[in-house]
């Protein structure tokens, strides 16, 4: 198959950069558009909530690719500019700058933005957190002293509690739910991150959402279901993200919570395809479909697509990786748990290193890692080849994660005789 | 140029890596194959010490965002990583791993 002469690509950040620069590096020589509605060079996010917000890290660190590079590899970039509809017929993307891109083959990397809260008033003070912008102008608000509350106790709600606590303001967040990180970890981990949040001094309120927010010229407060009011200079709104997908649906792709993609990121329309946080796709090694909200996801999915689109028909077949920094403790956790899985423990949590452990059928289907980097990244092979493991091992500090895994590793190629 | 001493030998086992600080610089040594290596230890990427990371198939890998170095050349091998680690020479001497480093350069 070939890729033909001309790849457009919409959506100009990490999935977008990463798919132009591995075509190029797969020697495709035609023509790559990368279009993005965002004025900045693509970048990476999760500095914005960590290094960038805390004005350790310029935001220039975040570029993927320095703009020396697009030219070199002959890269257009189209920048604040957006794709506004896709004739699939003629193979052409309408611009909002009124100009119209002919294509071979088209990759959709939309990404995905803030939820935003149904009936936020759009006041002075209110933010969220998802582009380079948002960083700049939450950061400016960051002033020590100050009283932000958190709405949504999820990964980037409680960075940025943690960045703004490094920075000197009283923190409280307000969670719905009983558990922080409710839909993306077991209880007994969230339990942790809670242990972690309170040690540093977060007022946490959980089991009850956010019920208004007040303030007539910017915020004042935010009223919680039950009628109590926490004062605020300061909202964040962290509630979860919304996948960009409107574009390929108004052409007519098929889309359930995500651009439903197959394992080589074919969309359901004709020399369309997709990559990073707009799809849903198929984990081979899962078993199942995943919509994944990570920067794994983002450079590796789109690699993925880049080889498929020269014609390599290669899945995307990976263990779901994803880290989170919080105070002293870098988070990393392979593969998926749901809320309620049990968790056994190698060391002890609360001493801030240790690694979690979720078990489905014998197997191992999840780890996380508190300030466990190097280790943690050893269970990866486990889930990947879905040997059966020894639970109590695993857990037994004495006994050497390396050789557990190197024995389940062969256990699982040629089993004992 | 000097040669340091920088581990015992004995202490590492095939794909074990550990991290020293020698003349200001801080060094990943490691064994893979029954080789040893030495490399800047500090990621190209973003910060982070190479020597929390896992060596595998002749790299050692970071463990923040798994960018991985060529263990003989320090070469990028892919995204994240687009530049390369430096690399020192390396002997065992007398049942220690000695890396040469040149003093003179920061
Ligand atoms: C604050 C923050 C912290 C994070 N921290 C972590 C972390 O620690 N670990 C982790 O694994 N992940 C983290 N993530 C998630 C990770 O950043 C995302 O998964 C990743 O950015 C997804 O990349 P993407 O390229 O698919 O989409 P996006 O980054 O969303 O980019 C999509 C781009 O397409 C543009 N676009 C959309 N529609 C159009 C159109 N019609 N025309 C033109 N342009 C369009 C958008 O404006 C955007 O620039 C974090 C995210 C945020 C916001
Ligand atoms: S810090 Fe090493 S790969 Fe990112």
């Amino acid at each position: 198959m070939s890729a033909g002469r001309r790849i457009v690509i919409v959506g100009a950040a990490q999935a977008g950069a990463r798919c132009a620069e591995a075509l190029r590096a797969e020697g495709f020589a035609g023509r790559i558009v990368l279009v993005g509605d965002e004025k900045h060079l693509p970048y990476e996010r999760p500095a914005l909530s960590k290094a960038v917000l805390l004005g350790e890290a310029a935001p220039e660190s975040t570029e993927v690719h320095p703009r020396a590079f697009y030219d070199e590899k002959s890269i257009e970039l189209r920048l604040g500019v957006r794709a506004e509809a896709i004739a699939t017929s003629a193979q052409r993307v309408l611009l909002s700058d009124g100009a119209w891109l002919t294509y071979d083959r088209l990759v959709l990397c939309t990404g995905s933005r803030a939820r935003p809260l149904a009936g936020a008033p759009d006041l002075p003070g209110v933010h969220t957190l998802r582009t380079l912008d948002d960083c700049a102008a939450l950061a400016r608000a960051l002033a020590p002293g100050a009283r932000l509350v958190v709405i949504g106790g999820g990964f980037i709600g409680l960075e940025v509690a943690s960045s703004a606590v490094k920075r000197g303001l009283a923190v409280a967040v307000v969670e719905r739910q009983d558990s922080l990180l409710e839909r993306v970890v077991p209880r007994a981990v969230a339990a942790q991150v809670e242990r972690l949040h309170r040690l540093n001094g977060v007022d946490l309120h959980l089991g009850r959402g956010a019920q208004r927010i007040l303030g007539q010229d910017r915020v004042t407060g935010v009223e919680l279901q039950d009628g109590s009011v926490l004062p605020a200079d300061l909202v964040v709104i962290g509630i979860g993200i919304v996948p960009n997908t409107e574009l390929g649906e108004a052409a007519g792709a098929r889309s359930e919570d995500g651009l439903v993609v197959d394992e080589y990121g074919r969309t359901t329309l004709a020399n369309v395809w997709a990559a990073g946080d707009v799809t849903s796709h198929p984990n081979p090694i899962l078993g199942r479909r995943v919509r994944l909200e990570s920067w794994q996801n983002a450079q590796n999915q789109a690699i993925a697509v880049a080889r498929n689109l020269v014609g390599q028909e290669r899945r995307y077949a990976e263990v779901p990786w994803f880290w989170s920094d919080q105070f002293d403790a870098n988070i990393q956790m392979y593969g998926l748990a749901g809320p309620g899985d049990a968790v056994a423990w190698r060391g002890d949590p609360a001493g801030g290193k240790a690694i979690g452990f979720a078990f489905a059928g014998g197997r191992l289907v999840f780890a996380v890692g508190f300030n466990m980097g190097g280790e943690l990244r050893l269970a990866r092979r486990l889930i990947e080849t879905g040997a059966e493991v020894d639970a109590a091992a695993l857990c037994d500090p004495a006994r050497k994660l390396k050789d557990i895994v190197s024995a389940a590793a062969a256990s699982a190629v040629a089993p004992a005789a | 140029m000097a040669w340091h001493p920088v581990a015992e030998a004995e202490a590492l086992s095939d794909d074990e890596v550990v991290g020293v600080k020698i003349a200001g610089k801080d060094i990943a040594v490691c064994r893979a194959g029954g080789e040893y290596f030495a490399l800047g230890n500090v990621c190209t990427h973003q910060f982070a010490l190479l020597s929390d990371g896992v060596i595998e198939d002749g790299c050692i890998e970071c463990p923040i965002h798994q960018g991985r170095f060529d263990l003989k050349t320090g070469q990028p091998k892919g995204p994240p990583v687009s530049k390369a680690v430096d690399v020192y020479k390396v002997r065992v001497d007398g049942g220690r791993v000695m890396v040469e480093l040149d003093e003179g350069s920061p």
